[in-house]
């Protein structure tokens, strides 16, 4: 794959490969319309996953900060969105204002995250960043008495869709001759926002920022000694991951149009993490096709597990929701021992992951 | 405070099984939480198939039958983790390990789901709960049978597994291994079998609990072991991780911070208290007279307060000793 996108060596070969990839992510959504809508909503859902997965993807596989409480921003994201654009509190701000805030307060939650951890490594750290998930859960669960905040168990509905004047997200038009649907909208929207994030997750790989959390990863107490400041680095990361998810949760939250805590629990967090580790901690690419893979596959295995079941036994045994479930835990295990460093791996991260002890 | 004792010894037991894995291979078994799950719901099993086929049986001797099949089947269950996860990962970066947790605490949670369903299990109450007073007046702490059994367990085993440790050939060979491996094989000890039995101890251990916690709360549910298993991680971290007494200790101080924590933060946060400070508040408080900042429904968020605390403050734990980071 890389060596196709080669644009110094083999330029013509490289500028035809990405504008057939153009080509193909432009047309994409109005092919899939042919399929049903239903399939432009779980595309975008994936980009939204791409955007989560790169977030945790700067703090595990940049910083080697194994986070197990990620889920956390986006659902810190997401109920910015929500509060500052419902009927709950009556606030309808439009959504340029709200992203940012989100990312800031999701920043800010990462630092919150960030600061009394930082001595922690490995385990230690994965388990206080699980019990941060949950504490966030907890509270939102719970923050609808004395003063109703986030409306408890129940959720927050009829969130506004994103808005630019008239321009509405969510409404069904017809643009040149084209239809565009609600989703379909969304869905150019959502892509040139990865794009963006691609860039600059790229960007910051080669920063100074970013070889920095290599070094970190590597080895923090060298790091440290070559005058890297490892406190300050490390948090950056967690606030940098952090803002991710809470763009990615206020678009979550713009396109579900409704939330509540049950969207963030625990298991979206390992999944988020299964996307990296299965694409390849520290690989953009890597990640981005994780996420993709995951969120398709269980999409795929909804529509094909209950014929196949029926065929082959006459009734269902196994929900496709249980299936998915077991496909994850096996792929987590799989590939730790099989194939440690993802399917794209990262050539520092292979070289650790397979090279035995380090 | 009884609530918490007996919620404690059960975090206590469970914490010695992440404290004996953690202490010889420094490695948190992620999926210890699941094997407590699937000890609830083996007994389940047993205790309804005996109730059911109306067997005249004891009950307390059901319950036992019910801890006899359920030992064994987590014994496998821990064994089964450590060959396929564990083993082959040892020399590999610690993040692989934890995730291969990860993933088995996923894959026995859903099969749990596929054996027993997702609706949560009533626990058959077949004992019947004596409540004793323990004061004299008529609304004082009580402590009922099943709670006493559950303590009186939890410190038989505690007591049990010290000498397993300090007193016989083997604990000698864990405490070798756990001190360094490399030369505890040069001594002649099978060190993939002490691993092994560590293991094993710890699910069996985990066996019990499970027994416990579903017979206590009278439920079982195949989520169950997951957030049992931070709090007593948590407990564990508390009493400094790899030190077995430093497990009890902090899984009983847990369950008492808990129960209490539970049971004053209401009253604590409740903002009536501040009624003279505000006329609006003082309205609302005479249509509510509970209106809390923090309930009970909190209680969750303890154990993960006292462990970030801990993490802060004394991350080596009560009972730890300091140990070195390893780079």
């Amino acid at each position: 794959m890389q060596n196709v996108f080669d644009t110094r060596n083999n330029p013509q070969l490289a500028w035809a490969g990405i504008a057939l990839v153009a080509a193909t992510l432009l047309v994409l959504p109005f092919a899939l319309t042919y399929a049903g809508t239903f399939w432009v909503r779980i595309t975008n859902q994936a980009i939204l996953y791409c955007f989560l997965a790169l977030g945790l993807n700067i703090v595990v596989g940049f910083a080697g900060l194994l986070d197990l409480g990620y889920i956390a921003f986006y659902a810190v994201g997401a109920y910015v969105y929500a509060l500052l654009a419902s009927p709950h509190f009556d606030l309808h701000l439009p959504f340029w204002v709200i992203l940012p805030i989100g990312a800031a307060v999701a920043c800010l939650f990462g630092v919150l995250l960030g600061a009394p951890t930082l001595k922690l490594r490995g385990d230690y750290l994965a388990i206080v960043t699980l019990g941060f998930g949950e504490i966030i859960r907890i509270f939102l669960n719970n923050l609808s008495q004395p003063v109703n905040i986030t409306n408890g168990p129940q959720g927050i509905a009829t969130i506004d869709p994103f808005r630019l004047r008239t321009f509405n997200f969510s409404q069904r038009e017809t643009i040149l001759g084209l239809d565009f649907t609600g989703p379909v909208k969304y869905y150019y929207f959502f892509l040139a926002a990865l794009i963006a994030v691609i860039v600059i997750n790229m960007r910051l790989q080669d920063s100074r920022i970013g070889r920095a959390w290599e070094a970190i990863r590597e080895d923090e107490t060298a790091a440290r000694a070559m005058g890297i400041n490892t406190r300050n680095i490390k948090l950056l990361a967690f606030a940098m991951g952090a803002s991710f998810g809470g763009i990615a949760g206020g678009m979550f939250a713009a396109t579900q149009q409704f939330i509540s805590p049950e969207s963030f629990i625990l298991v979206e967090s390992v999944m988020v993490l299964a996307m990296v580790v299965l694409g390849g901690m520290g690989n953009i690419w890597g990640v981005v096709l994780g996420a993709v893979l995951l969120s398709f596959v269980p999409e795929i295995l909804r529509f094909t597990v209950e014929p196949v079941q029926k065929a082959l036994f006459g009734r269902m045994l196994l929900e496709p929701e249980v299936i998915r479930m077991l496909l994850f835990g096996m792929a987590l295990v799989g590939m730790m021992l099989y194939r440690p460093a993802g399917i794209l791996p990262s050539a520092l991260r292979k070289r650790e992951l397979e090279g035995g002890k380090t | 405070m009884v609530n918490g004792l007996t919620l404690g010894s059960v975090y206590a037991i469970v914490a010695l099984g992440y404290t004996m894995v953690y202490g010889i291979i420094q490695l948190i078994n992620f999926a210890h939480g699941e094997v407590v799950m699937i000890g609830a719901m083996v007994a389940y099993t047993v205790i309804v198939t005996l109730t059911g086929a109306h067997t005249g049986l004891p009950p307390v001797l059901i319950v036992l039958l019910g801890l006899l099949v359920a030992i064994p089947a987590c014994m496998g269950v821990g064994y089964t983790l450590e060959r396929i996860a564990y083993r082959p990962l040892r020399r590999a970066p610690r993040l692989a390990p934890l995730i291969t947790a990860i993933g088995l605490s996923i894959i026995l949670q859903h099969l749990a789901l596929i054996i027993w369903s997702r609706n949560p299990l009533p626990y058959p109450q077949i004992i019947a709960t004596v409540p004793y007073q323990l004061t004299s007046t008529p609304n004082g702490a009580t402590i009922t049978n099943v709670q006493v059994a559950i303590i009186a367990g939890s410190l038989l085993m505690m007591g049990g597994l010290l000498l397993l440790v300090y007193r016989t050939k083997l604990g000698i060979a864990m405490r070798a291994t756990a001190q360094n491996q490399e030369v505890a094989g040069l001594m002649g000890i099978d060190i993939n079998k002490v691993i092994s039995l560590t293991f094993v101890i710890g699910a069996a251990l985990g066996a019990v609990a499970g027994v416990m916690v579903g017979s206590y709360y009278g439920i079982a549910h195949y989520q169950m072991g997951f957030i049992l298993g931070l709090k007593a991680f948590s407990a564990a971290v508390l009493g400094g991780i790899g030190n077995l007494a430093g497990a009890m200790l902090g899984g009983l101080l847990l369950g008492v911070i808990e129960a209490l924590g539970a049971g004053y933060v209401g009253d604590l946060t409740n903002l009536c208290n501040l009624a003279s400070w505000s006329n609006a508040l003082a309205a609302r408080c005479e249509s509510d007279p509970n209106l809390t900042l923090f309930g009970s429904n909190y209680q969750d968020v303890f154990a993960f307060l006292v462990l970030i605390a801990v993490l802060i403050f004394r991350p080596s734990g009560l009972l730890g000793e300091r140990v070195a980071d390893r780079a």
